[in-house]
């Protein structure tokens, strides 16, 4: 399946479907992400672009097809197993700890990486207190990268939406990821926050070289972030390339100007 | 007040020598790092935590950066652009700069690229060195119309990747390079420091034109360690302050108190996180010696209010009985009366409960001596702070006198005047009431601007543009800036701003407008606060069916005439005012309102149009008639039109003799 000009991809999705009873939101899917590239996931409303998504975070098991990461088939793994493997996430809909303050929100994204044993955190003693005190070197780093030292302490639902979305995306990034999937990481910010949200993701990619897949409704961040466009339409795949490339190419034109499907 | 000088060598012979070893700052670091090298410097909030540099890093920082300078072809009087939020690197960046011979230029972070460009251009630097991508961008875009500029040096390397430009690097790739040329020069850093002198020009400061372009004034080592060291011993400022440095580096009054002072005493300077996070470093930091505009003042007590006002209602109640008590002492003590024993206990009691922990939430507690400048700042907000026991106070200060001119003295406080003149400074005010300064500070002319300089700096004196007054006391009060003063017919000064804000220090007096211009005497329009006047009748009783209505009672004539004649008493006490009484008065029917167009939206009063609209109603306050009918169209909210119809009083205010107000 993997094509000789790109060996180095690092998730390799192959003919994937999905179905939720007799609904196909996925079939046969296919496509690769190379490592250290930003990739967007287009398609209209429907087209199954979050349960690809789902699909590759373990939230979702296909019905067919393999998932392969890092060379190693991940097919059947569930969520926190794949977050394990370095994939991290952020959702449509803010899924943020609301009375939780910032700062708390970030550190769970270091859950995962936490070892030790209850009594020794309870009592904030010894490897546990090492270890919690180099995670939180870690959060502020990114909390320096994503400029959100002076909320810190606020609690997240007190925050403004486009905040919630970079502290998303913070705690995201605090879990290290090799992969970051990203659902509609701007829907419903202005201009300004738009334009700071497409800066954060160019400069994780650069700065920590993080292979990112984002799905994404504006055109014109496609347009400027990603090395690579996925069109979807109704649970397929309908075209594949650079994004000067995919916004030309008829079939996606037809698909996003809603000409008749027979 | 001494003659003026005839030139300006006999004012450099006046100013107190210099040790030579120690006229330079880069000496004054030097000795720092030897007296204290493990004293804390500088501090920066960073990821999370405040990281200290003691005087030793601060030197072998500077040093590093100094080095990699020179290694780029650095030569004396070259300069260097400086451009960023408060760094540590950065003013590590100020020093090296001077101890290679050169000059920094802070520039205004948030400048356009249009100020940023004419500032880099004009002021010839070949070196910029600034904190980020979005400075560096700045630049790119400009440097083609900056031939001078050879090389931009950067700290935070974030976004900086993709950058390939061969002019451009990092403060650490800059360190690596002077470690180098180090190898080849062990003795450059310490022998170039050796060649610089007090005369030296230390910073030239760019100051931002209301009119114009902005004009680069030139300071020396000598201007600013003897002021920053005059105004220290003057207020006490010691080893051991703790300052938050917040506000921007290109700001002359930042230069001052996180350069100069920081490294004359040795006290240490906080560099908060980022401009977002201030208010809650301060909190963190707790200074002792902190700095802030009017605007700054007026958020903290505004933020304190809301808060207040959410509170429960014993609290609430508490907290605005102790507020009120500690105004009222403060103000006794202003006025050098006596503060009844009930009051000085139940003010023991208040700190207990209500003024310590406000100061403690506000980082505000540690503080000795916080001070104000810009623009007035009003009487009840600085009671306010002053009640809390937060000494605040009054200076007056421009960039042309290395910042101080003038302090209001602890002890020696009185309200609505900027104090004394700091140690070394000589104050003369011209026949037109132009404040003019002497010092040691006074700087040594605009860069390239030989016009500008000649106008301002005259025989060693400095015009500063402000009109004023010596009261009494010998307090300098500060009017208005010169070219708006006026006289009255007979040549009497006449400040119609200056009265007018005095009448808006009442609460009742929402907007004022004076009249004089050519005139007899002076007269003025009063608007009542509606809201202050209102509940005022309410509590007598009086009852009023509108704004219009309740403008022409008589007894909120009696009210404002109450006012009236408290300014005039104040102005009887003063000589250069005493002639420029209110006379006659009355109040508007109507708000002034933006809309139409008798004030600005930034509720500045549009004189011009006010006496063209009202022109009756001022030929009736100089007719001598005690009452004039009046018809007004108004603009409601909703665009449409209608008539005010009134019959407007006029009052006769009482006129104070010369020293009867006391």
């Amino acid at each position: 399946m993997s094509e000789p000009a790109r060996p180095a991809a690092l998730l390799e999705v192959e003919g994937v479907s999905v179905r939720f009873g007799a609904l196909v939101a996925l079939y046969q899917v296919s496509l690769e992400i190379a490592r250290g590239e930003i990739c967007a996931i287009i398609g209209p409303n429907g087209a199954g672009k979050t349960t690809l998504l789902n699909a590759v975070s373990g939230f979702y098991h296909p019905y067919e097809g393999r998932i392969v990461f890092e060379g190693r088939d991940r097919t059947r793994l569930r969520p926190y197993e794949v977050a394990a493997l370095g994939v991290a996430r952020t959702f449509q809909n803010v899924a943020l700890f609301k009375g939780m303050s910032v700062l708390d929100n970030i550190m769970t994204g270091r859950l995962l990486k936490m070892r030790g044993s209850f009594l020794l955190e309870a009592l904030h003693w010894g490897p546990a207190r090492r270890q919690e005190l180099a995670h939180r070197a870690f959060v502020e780093r990114v909390i320096d990268f994503l400029e959100i030292q002076a909320i810190r302490k606020t609690p997240a639902g007190r925050l403004p939406y486009g905040l919630q979305k970079r502290v998303e995306l913070a705690r995201a990034l605090a879990a290290e990821p090799t992969l970051l999937l990203l659902d509609e990481p701007m829907a419903g910010m202005n201009v300004e926050e738009k334009e700071d949200m497409s800066r954060f993701i160019l400069d994780v990619n650069s700065e920590f070289g993080t292979t990112i897949a984002l799905i994404e409704h504006d055109m014109g961040v496609v347009m400027d972030v990603s090395d690579r466009v996925v069109v979807l339409d109704y649970g397929r795949k309908i075209a594949e390339g650079p994004p000067e490339q995919v916004r030309k190419d008829p079939v996606v034109v037809d698909a996003y100007l809603g000409v008749s499907h027979d | 007040m001494k003659a003026p000088g005839t030139d300006a060598r006999e004012l450099r012979s006046e100013s107190p020598a210099i040790d030579p070893a120690l006229d330079t700052f880069p000496k004054l670091v030097r000795a720092n790092a030897q007296r204290f090298p493990e004293k804390v410097a500088i501090r920066e909030k960073d990821l999370g935590i405040w990281q200290a540099s003691t005087w030793s890093d601060y030197l072998g920082e500077a040093r590093a950066i100094a080095l990699g300078l020179a290694a780029l072809g650095f030569a004396r009087g070259d300069k260097v652009a400086i451009i960023g939020d408060n760094r540590p690197q950065l003013y590590w960046a100020v020093m090296a700069a001077q101890a290679l011979g050169g000059v920094p230029v802070p520039i205004y972070q948030d400048s356009i690229e249009k100020e940023t460009q004419y500032i880099v251009d004009h002021a010839e630097a070949r070196f910029a060195v600034v904190e980020d991508q979005e400075q560096v961008d700045k630049l790119l875009n400009v440097k083609e119309r900056c031939p001078r500029l050879e090389q931009i040096v950067y700290d935070d390397p974030r976004g900086m990747r993709a950058y390939s430009e061969p002019f451009l690097l990092s403060l650490a790739e800059l360190a690596e390079r002077g470690k180098k040329f180090e190898i080849g020069h062990p003795t450059y850093f310490d022998d170039e420091v050796a060649r610089g002198g007090a005369d030296d020009v230390a910073i030239i400061c760019y100051t931002s034109g209301t009119t114009g372009m902005p004009k680069g004034a030139i300071l020396s080592h000598r201007n600013l360690i003897i002021t920053a060291k005059n105004a220290a011993v003057f207020d006490g400022v010691g080893d051991d302050e703790e300052i938050l440095s917040y506000l921007p580096m290109a700001w002359v009054g930042d230069h001052i108190f996180s350069y100069a002072q920081s490294i004359l005493t040795g006290f240490a300077i906080n560099c908060p996180e980022s401009s977002a996070t201030v208010l809650h470093d301060l909190k963190e930091i707790a200074p002792t010696y902190f700095f802030a505009p009017p605007r700054i003042w007026e958020n903290i007590l505004t933020s304190v209010m809301v808060r207040v006002e959410d509170a429960a209602r014993p609290k609430r109640a508490m907290v605005h009985f102790f507020l009120r008590l500690a105004q009222e002492i403060e103000r006794a003590r202003l006025d050098h009366r006596p503060v009844p024993l009930r009051h000085r206990l139940l003010y023991r009691l208040g700190d207990l409960l209500v003024y310590g922990p406000l100061k403690d939430n506000l980082g505000l507690r540690r503080v000795r001596r916080a001070y104000t400048a810009g623009e007035a700042i009003g009487p009840d907000l600085f009671l306010f702070y002053r009640a809390l026991g937060v000494n605040i106070k009054q200076i007056y200060g421009m960039t042309e006198a290395s910042v101080f001119i003038t302090v209001q003295r602890d002890g020696d406080v009185r309200l609505g005047t900027v104090g004394t003149p700091v140690t070394g400074v000589e104050i003369r005010l011209t026949e037109q009431g132009e404040v003019l300064f002497r010092s040691p500070g006074v700087f040594q002319g605009y860069y390239k601007n030989p016009d500008a300089t000649r106008q301002t700096l005259e025989d060693g004196w400095v015009r500063t543009g402000d009109a004023g007054f010596l009261d009494h006391a010998g307090h300098l009060v500060i009017i208005d800036r010169a070219k708006d003063l006026s006289r009255l017919a007979d040549g009497t000064m006449f400040a119609p701003k200056y009265l007018e804000n005095r009448l808006k220090f009442s609460p009742y007096v929402r907007e004022a407008v004076c009249f004089g211009q050519e005139r007899p005497f002076v007269a003025a329009f009063v608007n009542i606060d509606l809201a202050a006047v209102g509940s005022w009748a309410e509590r007598r009783n009086l009852a009023y069916t509108s704004y219009t209505d309740l403008a022409q009672k008589r007894e909120v004539y009696d009210l404002v005439h109450q006012e009236v004649e408290r300014v005039n008493r104040s102005l009887a006490e003063d000589e250069a005012l005493a002639g420029a009484q209110i006379r006659r008065f009355l109040i508007l029917h109507k708000e002034l309102d933006p809309d139409d167009e008798e004030i600005t939206r930034t509720r500045k009063v549009r004189r011009g149009h006010i006496a063209q609209k009202y022109a009756t109603l001022i030929d009736a306050l100089y007719s001598g008639r005690d009452h004039v009918p009046v018809e007004a169209r108004v603009t409601y909210e909703d665009g449409r039109t209608g008539t005010v119809r009134a019959d407007v009083r006029i009052r006769d205010a009482e006129v104070f003799a010369r020293g009867e107000g006391r």
